[in-house]
């Protein structure tokens, strides 16, 4: 199978899609001729004009809105939020329109659009332009979150959600742009709500999302070679989330680190963990553990900001212990 | 240049130009630490600026406020801050002025009145319009200026902010830097209508200047500082500029949204620094020789504090969770 990165996948998922469908647009800050900062549109303004790569200035809760009203009216908006960092800027139009318009209005009206977005610290770029804000819009009901681990899993899911009749914010981590994985040449796509097994394992469960399924897998390896059998799953989309599947292998190992690069408090993790505590208690051998991003602002300086993020050592080492039966007393 | 306000002596002359110098050499050197990489993740150069920050800064006090942008290395000098705790702060270095935290888009001299250099375009207007609240709430004659782009024109805070500035009185000053570009887009295509316009439809007195002459800016700034302590600002002023290097330091190929033949005529006809320095020579202030001296001096200085900074100690780890509250 041809090998491309992310960043191509999305731009042929986005391209695919816009073929398929003239009510697909995008829209955001230098979306066109620039093609975003990270380069990922490049060439579809070319091919789709200005009409649907729309360049607009900065002026994201603008746009953000326009887009609600668009969505609600015919098209189907593609919104580019340079950085997930700028979802705070956002928020109203996003979670209070967009989110419950379809509620509100006893599901005569619908609100069919993507936030494409991105996340993930360790780029030197400080606290403004490094968060992972995945957890906070998952806490909206209303909004389907969706965060591609691969090319393969961006381009799926990108396609997917630019089909699906909610709101949907896709979160891509800028670190992955690069990043080559298989992708066929013939279309496909990634249901929403199924989680992927990447690895089957006996002793232990590891649950990553996005990037953090790489560091998962890799934690697996130097497990796998002390004789530990880990099992890696990856959510893809956390709303809505694949309960069963997780369920199914938490009752299999007995054991379960979620891995996820949004603060550790009040976030993915704590919700994958309660979910799991709650519906396979006894079949749990140890307490489930979460591993998130530190609670504080990213920071600059390489010295801090390399220690806020998990690491395939730090789960590698919580996995160890956990199947040694140090942890079950943790405090 | 614009004719020089009579109160000005030879010395407050030469600290316009030495600050400007002192920026312009600040970015060269920011620059070289990137392209050998030697500094960490991006930064955005402010060389071709300099008589905007300048200009405005040298109107100021020590206890005037200002609040800078992503491309802040040029308000944090002219406010007042030292070579060697920037050059740490951009290399994420414990003695940097915030304690490696930061880096180059937080940069501040927070000692001197800089409140922050922020990420987020546009995030600081209403820091500055709430600073200048505060000076009228505790009775202080403390003026703020709030530097941003005109990128950051199109952020709707702006205007919230702007009327209640002007609905208040508040001694704010709304310094728009004009460099003709957003990102990768010429203003035209970002801004509809006139954007002194915008100010002025909140009853704002606005004035556009041209911004690579510091003599122009200062005197202009000078009487708005004046106006602002005695309680008749908000004032506005957009400041036609130019930045030289693009966008940020990575942003090498830009032909396609800004041609190499507009660069060089900027560079060569309307920099302030040789503008400003052809001014001084003759109107007898100083001499070539004594100015080529000061911009040695200048280079040693920064020369000196790159060193140290590359050789200064990271923050301990132990900072990580350090200041995300305050006692
Ligand atoms: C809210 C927000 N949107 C987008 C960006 C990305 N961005 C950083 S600088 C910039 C352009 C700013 O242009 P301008 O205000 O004119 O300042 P200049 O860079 O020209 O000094 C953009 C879009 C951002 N940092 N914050
Ligand atoms: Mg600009």
């Amino acid at each position: 199978m041809r090998k491309i990165t992310l960043s191509q996948a999305v731009n042929e998922a986005l391209a695919e899609e816009m073929r398929r469908d003239p009510t697909v647009f995008i829209i955001g800050e230098d979306v066109a001729e620039a093609g975003t900062p990270f380069k990922v549109l490049s060439g579809l303004v070319e091919e789709f004009g200005t009409q649907r790569v729309v360049d607009t200035p900065i002026a994201e809760p603008g746009f953000m809105g326009i887009a609600v009203g668009a969505a609600m009216t015919g098209t189907r908006p593609v919104v580019d939020l340079m950085f997930g960092d700028f979802l705070f800027l956002v928020m109203d139009q996003l979670c209070n329109q967009a989110a419950k318009t379809h509620y509100m209005s006893g599901g005569k009206l619908n609100v069919p659009l993507v936030l494409r977005t991105n996340m993930g610290a360790t780029r030197r770029s400080a606290a403004q332009h490094s968060q992972s804000l995945h957890a906070l819009v998952a806490h909206v009901p209303g909004l389907k979150i969706a965060m591609p681990s691969s090319a393969y899993e961006a381009k799926g899911l990108m396609k997917t959600a630019i089909r699906d009749n909610n709101p949907v914010v896709i979160f891509e981590d800028k670190l992955m742009y690069n990043d080559k994985a298989g992708v066929p040449e013939e279309e496909y796509l990634i249901p929403f709500g199924q989680a992927n097994v990447l690895q089957e394992g006996v002793d232990i469960t590891l649950i990553g999302t996005s990037s953090m399924v790489q560091v998962c897998q890799a934690a697996a390896e130097v497990l796998a070679k002390e004789g530990i059998s880990a099992e890696v799953i990856d959510p893809r989309t956390i709303v809505p989330l694949d309960e069963e599947t997780l369920l199914k292998s938490a009752k299999k190992t007995s054991r379960v680190i979620i891995v996820d690069e949004g603060h550790q408090s009040y976030g993915v993790t704590g919700e994958i963990a309660s979910r799991i505590n709650e519906k396979a208690f006894y079949h749990l051998d140890a307490p489930v553990l979460r591993l998130g991003a530190m609670d504080v602002p990213v920071p600059f300086s390489p010295a801090l900001e390399d220690i806020t993020v998990p690491t395939p050592e730090r789960v590698a080492d919580q996995a160890r212990r956990l199947v040694r039966g140090e942890l079950i007393h943790a405090a | 240049m614009s004719a020089a306000k009579k109160t000005h002596n030879t010395e407050d002359f030469l600290q316009m130009y030495r600050q400007m110098a002192r920026i312009r050499t600040f970015e060269d050197n920011a620059n070289q630490l990137y392209l050998s990489a030697k500094m960490p993740g991006l930064t955005h150069m402010y060389s071709g600026e300099e008589a905007v920050a300048v200009g405005i800064c040298e109107a100021l006090r020590m206890t005037d406020k200002i609040t800078s942008t992503h491309r802040g290395h040029g308000h944090c000098v002219a406010k007042g801050a030292d070579f060697k705790e920037m050059f740490c702060e951009l290399l994420g270095k414990e003695e940097g002025y915030c304690r490696g935290k930061g880096g180059s888009m937080h940069i501040a001299d927070q000692s001197n009145g800089n409140l922050g250099a922020n990420a987020i375009v546009g995030g600081s207007m209403g820091i500055a319009t709430g600073s200048a609240f505060t000076a009228k709430m505790l009775g202080k004659d403390d003026v703020t200026v709030c530097f941003f782009g005109d990128g950051a024109t199109a952020q709707g805070l702006m205007y919230e902010v702007m009327n209640m500035a002007a609905l208040w009185s508040l001694p704010v000053i709304y310094a728009c830097e004009n460099n003709g570009y957003s990102e990768y887009t010429r203003t035209e295509e970002i801004a509809a209508g006139s954007i002194l316009g915008r100010a002025q439809a909140f009853g704002i007195e606005a004035h556009q200047v041209d911004g690579q002459d510091v003599l122009a800016v200062n005197a202009l700034t000078e009487k708005l500082v004046d106006r602002c302590r005695k309680g008749e600002g908000p004032f506005f002023m957009e400041l036609m500029t130019y930045r030289y290097h693009g966008h940020h330091v990575g942003d090498i190929n830009r032909e396609y949204y800004r041609s190499k033949q507009e660069e060089r005529d900027w560079k060569e006809n309307r920099d302030p620094i040789i503008r400003f320095r052809s001014w001084l020579v003759a109107e007898g202030i100083a001499t070539e020789a004594e100015l080529d001296s000061l911009n040695a001096d200048i280079r040693a200085d920064a020369s000196a504090a790159v060193e140290y900074a590359l050789q200064a100690k990271y923050p301990d780890v132990s900072e990580v969770d350090m200041h995300v509250y305050a006692a």
